[in-house]
């Protein structure tokens, strides 16, 4: 298991885990929509952008493809 | 300038990975790129040398990783291609940076995404595709004792729901828009394919507990910033179920940007082929989803021939078993295709494009889609149409066919690079 911090909360996935995995696990939307609405990951391979988050201070990172690694910090929102 | 690579591959899935075997060997230089963080595409999604067993496909999947890994084949993960600065080259993106592929032969087996439809409430976060679903599960969320619905159209919908049970789900049904009469056709036609019957018979023997329902859908999820029930409609009759999570898709839609890109023919929804995979394009050839959505066997045996061809030999043992895998991908698409019910879901308010967040009621009084992108805002977001075009081909008849560089969201500095194959080409035609 591996542990990163998603909006400061610490978040413990399996090694491997994606990053989108670990924002579901924390039960926060990976983003706000345009218009304010709370979005989570759609498709889980990286075609509708649902899932985009700061990755380690990188903006629009599309989290389901981004590999979970110790001591991450994501943002979301 | 740096040589061109003999045979560039777009995509890792089967049909990538068993091309790129295909294709290695002597001094060929084979480059397999792909976006996702690691190959197998999404069917051989988090696959490692020790847990082969795991996956459809099984004995395939590790004599290909052992051929691939004994290959001098170049496999790039995380590199999405971003456009086409010259003819015969092809601008990726890492997270370092970009860079410009020149090739002599070209190979897409970019896959297929899942089709989604809108429904009020879809853009709630708990509902996510079918499959969507399952790559996150793949990918290590834990989906423990959570009540999933399964619905959509397609045979993804049993496997799926078959995987999420294996992960301690607790699966409420599945919800399959198709009649049974449709279903009870092509299964009249799966004596001819007995392989993929057993493995449906292991999918539905994985998830006995779950309903598996025809003729049915989903009308409404229901929740206030996340999903709490969905309403669905099992032969006419509402139903609400209480849910953590909804995995719809309505079957696949081939990933078509790239081809489209390049020039090549698309025939209905479709690239055209010929009998060795090759496109319209010269030196682009094609496997796997992109040619029909077949599913595994399909893009293995076109992967394939695709490779041999590319390396100078000859494919023709594989054709018979191609044409097979090809009939097959046919009468998957009779008997999942979409019924008009699906189209009349959507509300007024409900948002058809989720990157703009454009309700239906604005995109409706457009006529087509180039229209409604210039309007509207609908397909301009960062998914480029990925999710509301094949949802308004349905909806509306319109075709989606405009593709533009760049193909997905890149660095501006991505984009402002010189191509140096095209200058390193310009001075050496300036000096002759």
């Amino acid at each position: 298991m591996i542990t990163l911090r998603v909006n400061g909360q610490a978040i413990r996935v399996p090694a491997g885990a994606s990053v989108a995995a670990a924002i579901l696990q924390a039960g926060v939307p990976s983003r706000t929509s345009v218009t304010g609405e709370p979005r989570t990951a759609l498709c889980g391979m990286g075609i509708c952008e649902e899932c985009r988050a700061t990755i380690n201070g990188k903006r629009h990172a599309r989290s389901c493809q981004r590999i979970a690694t110790e001591g991450m910090e994501i943002l979301t929102g | 300038m740096t040589e061109p690579v003999d045979i560039l591959i777009v995509g890792a899935g089967p049909a990538g990975m068993a091309a790129a075997v295909a294709a290695s060997g002597s001094s060929r230089h084979v480059i397999l790129i792909d976006d996702n963080a690691a190959a197998g595409g999404q069917v051989w999604r988090n696959f490692t040398a020790q847990n082969t067993r795991d996956y459809p496909g099984a004995k395939a999947l590790a004599d290909l990783n052992t051929r691939l890994r004994n290959t001098n084949v170049e496999v790039r993960c995380a590199t999405r291609v971003v456009g086409q600065p010259a003819a015969n080259v092809l601008r990726v993106e890492d997270d370092q940076g970009a860079g410009d592929l020149a090739y002599r032969h070209l190979i897409l087996a970019t896959g297929a995404r899942e089709r989604f439809l809108p429904f009020p409430g879809w853009t709630l976060p708990g509902v996510m595709g079918a499959g969507g679903l399952q790559a996150l599960v793949k990918s290590g969320l834990s989906i423990q004792g959570k009540r999933v619905v399964v619905a959509g159209s397609g045979p993804l919908l049993p496997a799926v729901a078959a995987s999420l049970a294996k992960h301690s789900a607790h699966v409420l049904g599945i919800f399959e828009q198709a009649p049974l009469a449709c279903l009870m056709r092509f299964a009249l036609t799966l004596a001819a394919h007995p392989g993929k019957f057993l493995e449906g018979l292991r999918y539905r023997s994985a998830t006995l507990a779950a309903p598996y329902r025809t003729s049915s859908w989903v009308t409404r999820a229901h929740g206030n910033h996340r999903l709490q029930s969905v309403t669905v409609s099992v032969n006419g009759a509402q139903r609400e179920l209480a849910c953590d999570y909804l995995a719809c898709g309505f079957h696949l839609v081939p990933n078509l940007e790239l081809s489209r890109l390049l020039g090549c023919t698309i025939d209905n929804i479709y690239v055209r082929v010929d009998a060795n995979q090759k496109s319209s394009v010269p030196h682009i050839y094609c496997a796997g989803e992109l040619t029909g959505i077949g599913g595994l066997e399909k893009a293995f045996c076109e992967g394939e021939i695709a490779g041999l061809v590319c390396a100078g030999k000859s494919a023709a043992h594989l054709f018979d078993r191609r044409n097979r895998h090809a009939r097959f991908a046919r009468q998957l698409d009779t008997a999942f295709a979409m019924r008009r019910d699906l189209a009349q879901l959507a509300d007024p308010d409900t948002l058809i494009c989720r990157c703009e967040d454009v309700p239906r009621r604005a995109v409706e009084t457009c006529h087509n889609w180039r229209e409604a992108k210039l309007h509207t805002r609908c397909g301009m977001g960062p998914c480029q149409g990925r999710v509301c075009g094949p949802a308004t081909e349905l909806l509306f008849g319109w075709t989606n066919d405009s593709v533009r560089p760049p193909l997905t969201p890149a660095r501006v500095r991505t984009l402002a690079n010189a191509c140096a194959a095209a200058q390193s080409r310009k001075i050496s035609e300036d000096s002759r």
